[in-house]
């Protein structure tokens, strides 16, 4: 079937303000919206630029705006949108290229939350124990694969581009809640910051747009409630 | 025009950012002034895409030995790994899973606290004699938790990052390494990057086929450089199936699945593997498997006589599948609409990993054609070829490979770079690049990459994968030749310098004809069956005459074969039954 496509572009090199681009593509219902994306560079624009690898929702390449939500281009089907189908690059990063956006500031917050095992305790021979209970507890958020669908879905993002965003704080979670992880103290108090949790105003863009079903506005909750019991202490 | 030219200077350069190229980086950077230059950023590389695990003879769920895993490496891969590389590999997992443990990674646990393991094809207990849990694993998401928990420890140490650069060339002189040329996609720029030592961790190239379970990404760039270069690349015929990749989409169902209890099924229901492997069943070695499940749809048993066959788990428990195969569970809600609870899967062999690529020994030095090492120069990963998989890599082994080989090549390179010095440069090391991207932008051939690349997969899936024949094998090198002269006419519509993806895919379409040349040109030569590479006119395993590695040198535009001995130190060659 012929499917209509609908492309914000922006040519960095030639280009003052974005512009749509209209492709009538072939394509079959089942085919996911990367299929349409490729068949408009291989056979209608080669310039169209977006970033893709592994093409099933793992690697994180391909979040974008499509049809007003965002998501992996990899992961939705044709069938599942409503015809004329719209892609938008991500919204509150600078743009660089058609649907690929500078991330840049987006990894820097994931930094800032030292998103890596921080313990003092000399490593044993063998794995140091762990209960299926205690591994669980942060089973959710190990699913995040940095794709940043959930921060740029975020209305307190969109208004003040210093909040950490949902992405960081899910990070911050995974080892916040690992139970060989001892660095809570270096941790809180990035969270703890004006930019930190306190600008999540609950809303759920961020648990509606993860492409890994991540519950995060939970995990965010989490982290504000570990948050005030220790400023109870 | 040429484009404009950026210099820096390293004493090591890592390129790739998967397994083994971040274990190398953690590893190098702890003596050396270390950069890791990699066209995707770090946690979108394939690594990331690995689910059933990494194997290592922990014995946490019931008695094993690295000597049984070795066995297993060794008969897996039909008698043609080389058996000091493998038995290192063996021993060595043991100690870098507990050091993934220490670094963070969060594996499944038992009810004691220890890393939990599971069955996976060809890995038995007591040499073959039944199967045994040796596969650690998170989920069925292994190889995401790896890479997130090495790219987590490089931020950690603070590693120098150059992400989106795509590799252009490797320099040589007088037969050392003196550091490589990449693309900033970002801005167009052509980087030369002078360095003591490199490694490559550019992974496989599965991009040369049709179906495969590969990132578009995939395609050997690391391979291709050093291949122009007039190194050679080794066993190159042996390109493993997975047997159980999305029918059409070729989108990997772990062999995990199976280790979980999960039976393949043909079009009248019957577990057909009880006829091809006794012993194993579903769980015998992915060759074998797809081999298989390619006979039974040429017999007419495909479902509904079609070219795919059932993976089926309806009989598992439920909330096994959604406790131990989560993810591969949502894909095949995704993409087939399937609810794996009560409805089997489609599923057909998909092309998945390479065995083959550049020679190293077990320090992932690189070899030459005379088996001496390239100073300088190190390989490790998929893109390599130490050789530990022989000719078929048994599941788990690809993790287990990256993660001990980037940590011993990075070990290595640790120790021998900060004593060596920076080779001189070429005058203009990056002409070459410069001409090649020269080339495709102000080509005005109207050839177009994407139907080259549709020509070149298409032969490969036809006449280069599961079974092979002469004729076959024939009919897809002179397509490739043909290929590769149309190559020449491509012109890239895109002429902007920031972001050009359209460039990229050009260079891209260029490795991955480079390296389906080499995999034709070897298995046309190679008159026997073993592992991977089957021969339908040539059916046996002939030891007398090819137990040897073959390699692949490009030398005045045309590829030479040569031989290269096996090691075999504990294991001699039997028939091999599962």
């Amino acid at each position: 079937m012929l499917v209509d496509v609908r492309i914000k572009r922006f040519r960095p090199e030639q280009d003052a303000q974005p512009r749509w681009a209209a492709y009538r593509v072939e394509a079959e219902p089942t085919d996911r919206v990367l299929d349409a994306l490729n068949t408009v560079k291989w056979r209608h624009d080669g310039s169209l630029a977006f970033r893709r690898s592994c093409a099933h929702g793992i690697c994180g390449s391909d979040a974008m705006m499509i049809n007003g939500r965002n998501r992996l281009a990899c992961k939705v089907l044709i069938r599942d949108l409503r015809p004329p189908i719209v892609i938008e690059p991500m919204r509150g990063f600078p743009v660089a290229k058609d649907l690929i956006v500078d991330m840049d500031g987006f990894f820097a917050k994931y930094r800032s939350v030292k998103p890596y095992l921080i313990t003092e305790e000399p490593a044993p021979q063998a794995e140091r124990p762990q209960s299926p209970e205690q591994r669980e507890r942060f089973e959710d958020t190990t699913k995040c694969i940095l794709c940043g669908a959930c921060t740029t879905s975020c209305p307190s993002f969109w208004a003040n581009r210093e909040y950490l965003g949902p992405a960081a704080i899910v990070q911050a979670h995974r080892f916040l809640f690992d139970s060989r992880d001892h660095g809570a103290a270096e941790r809180l108090p990035v969270l703890n910051e004006r930019s930190g949790v306190w600008r999540c105003r609950t809303i759920f863009n961020c648990t509606e747009a993860c492409p890994r079903g991540i519950n995060v506005t939970k995990a965010i909750g989490e982290v504000k409630k570990l948050l005030l019991r220790q400023s109870v202490k | 025009m040429p484009r404009p030219v950026v210099r820096h200077q390293y004493d090591a350069v890592i390129v790739g950012a998967g397994g083994a190229g971040l274990m190398a980086a953690l590893e190098a950077s702890k003596t050396c002034k270390t950069a890791v230059v990699s066209k995707l950023y770090p946690t979108r590389s394939h690594t990331g895409t690995a689910q059933g695990g990494i194997g290592a003879a922990l014995g946490n769920v019931e008695p094993d030995s690295w000597e049984w895993h070795m066995f297993d490496t060794v008969k897996g891969g039909d008698y043609l790994a080389d058996q000091d590389a493998v038995e290192f590999m063996c021993q060595e997992a043991i100690r870098v899973v507990y050091e993934l443990e220490h670094m963070g990674l969060p594996f499944n646990r038992t009810p004691e606290g220890k890393i939990d393991q599971r069955r996976f094809g060809g890995h038995t207990k007591e040499f073959g004699k039944a199967p045994v849990r040796r596969s650690c694993y998170a989920a069925d998401r292994t190889g995401h938790m790896i890479l997130q928990t090495l790219y987590q420890q490089c931020i950690k140490q603070a590693v120098s990052f150059f992400d989106e650069f795509h590799l252009l060339d490797v320099l040589l002189q007088d037969g050392r390494c003196a550091g490589v040329v990449a693309l900033c996609l970002a801005t167009g720029e052509v980087h030369v990057f002078h360095a003591k030592a490199v490694l490559l961790a550019t992974g496989g190239f599965g991009r040369m086929y049709k179906v495969t379970s590969n990132a578009h990404t995939l395609t050997g760039d690391g391979c291709t450089v050093v291949f122009r270069r007039g190194l050679p690349l080794e066993d190159m015929e042996f390109f493993q199936f997975h047997p159980t990749g999305i029918y059409k989409l070729g989108i990997l169902i772990t062999e995990g699945a199976r280790g979980e209890g999960g039976i393949l099924r043909n079009g009248r229901g019957e577990r057909f593997m009880e006829r091809y492997a006794p012993t194993l069943l579903d769980l015998a070695p992915r060759d074998m498997v797809s081999r298989a499940m390619y006979l039974e749809i040429r017999e007419g048993r495909g479902i509904e006589g079609k070219d795919y066959l059932h993976l089926d788990l309806t009989h598992l428990d439920p909330s096994v599948i959604d406790r131990k195969l989560p993810d591969i569970a949502d894909f095949v809600r995704t993409y087939l609409g399937v609810d794996p609870h009560r409805q089997p899967i489609p599923v057909q062999p998909t092309a998945h990993y390479a065995m083959g690529g550049i020679p190293t020994n077990l320090h992932a030095e690189v070899l030459d054609e005379r088996g001496q090492v390239v100073p300088g120069l190190y390989a490790a990963g998929e893109c390599a070829c130490v050789s530990v998989h022989g000719a078929n890599r048994l599941g788990t082994n690809s993790l287990v490979d990256i993660v001990v080989f980037g940590r011993r090549g990075g070990q290595r390179l640790a120790q021998w770079a900060p004593a060596a010095d920076h080779l001189p440069l070429p005058k203009e090391p990056e002409v070459m690049a410069q001409e090649a991207l020269s080339r495709l932008t102000t080509n005005l051939g109207g050839e177009s990459a994407a139907q080259i690349r549709d020509e070149l997969q298409q032969a490969m899936m036809a006449q280069v994968s599961v079974f092979r024949t002469e004729a076959g094998l024939k009919e897809a090198l002179a397509a490739i030749v043909q290929l590769r002269v149309r190559y020449g006419r491509v012109d890239v519509q895109d002429k902007a310098l920031r972001f050009n993806t359209e460039l990229e895919e050009a260079l891209e379409l260029g490795c991955v004809l480079d390296l389906a040349w080499a995999t034709t040109v070897a298995a046309l030569a190679r008159r026997e069956s073993r592992g991977a590479h089957c021969r339908e006119d040539f059916p046996d395993r002939d030891d007398a005459n090819w137990l040897k590695h073959s390699l692949a040198v490009l030398r005045d535009g045309a590829i030479s074969l040569s031989a290269k001995p096996v090691t075999i130190t504990r294991f001699q060659p039997k028939p091999r039954v599962y």
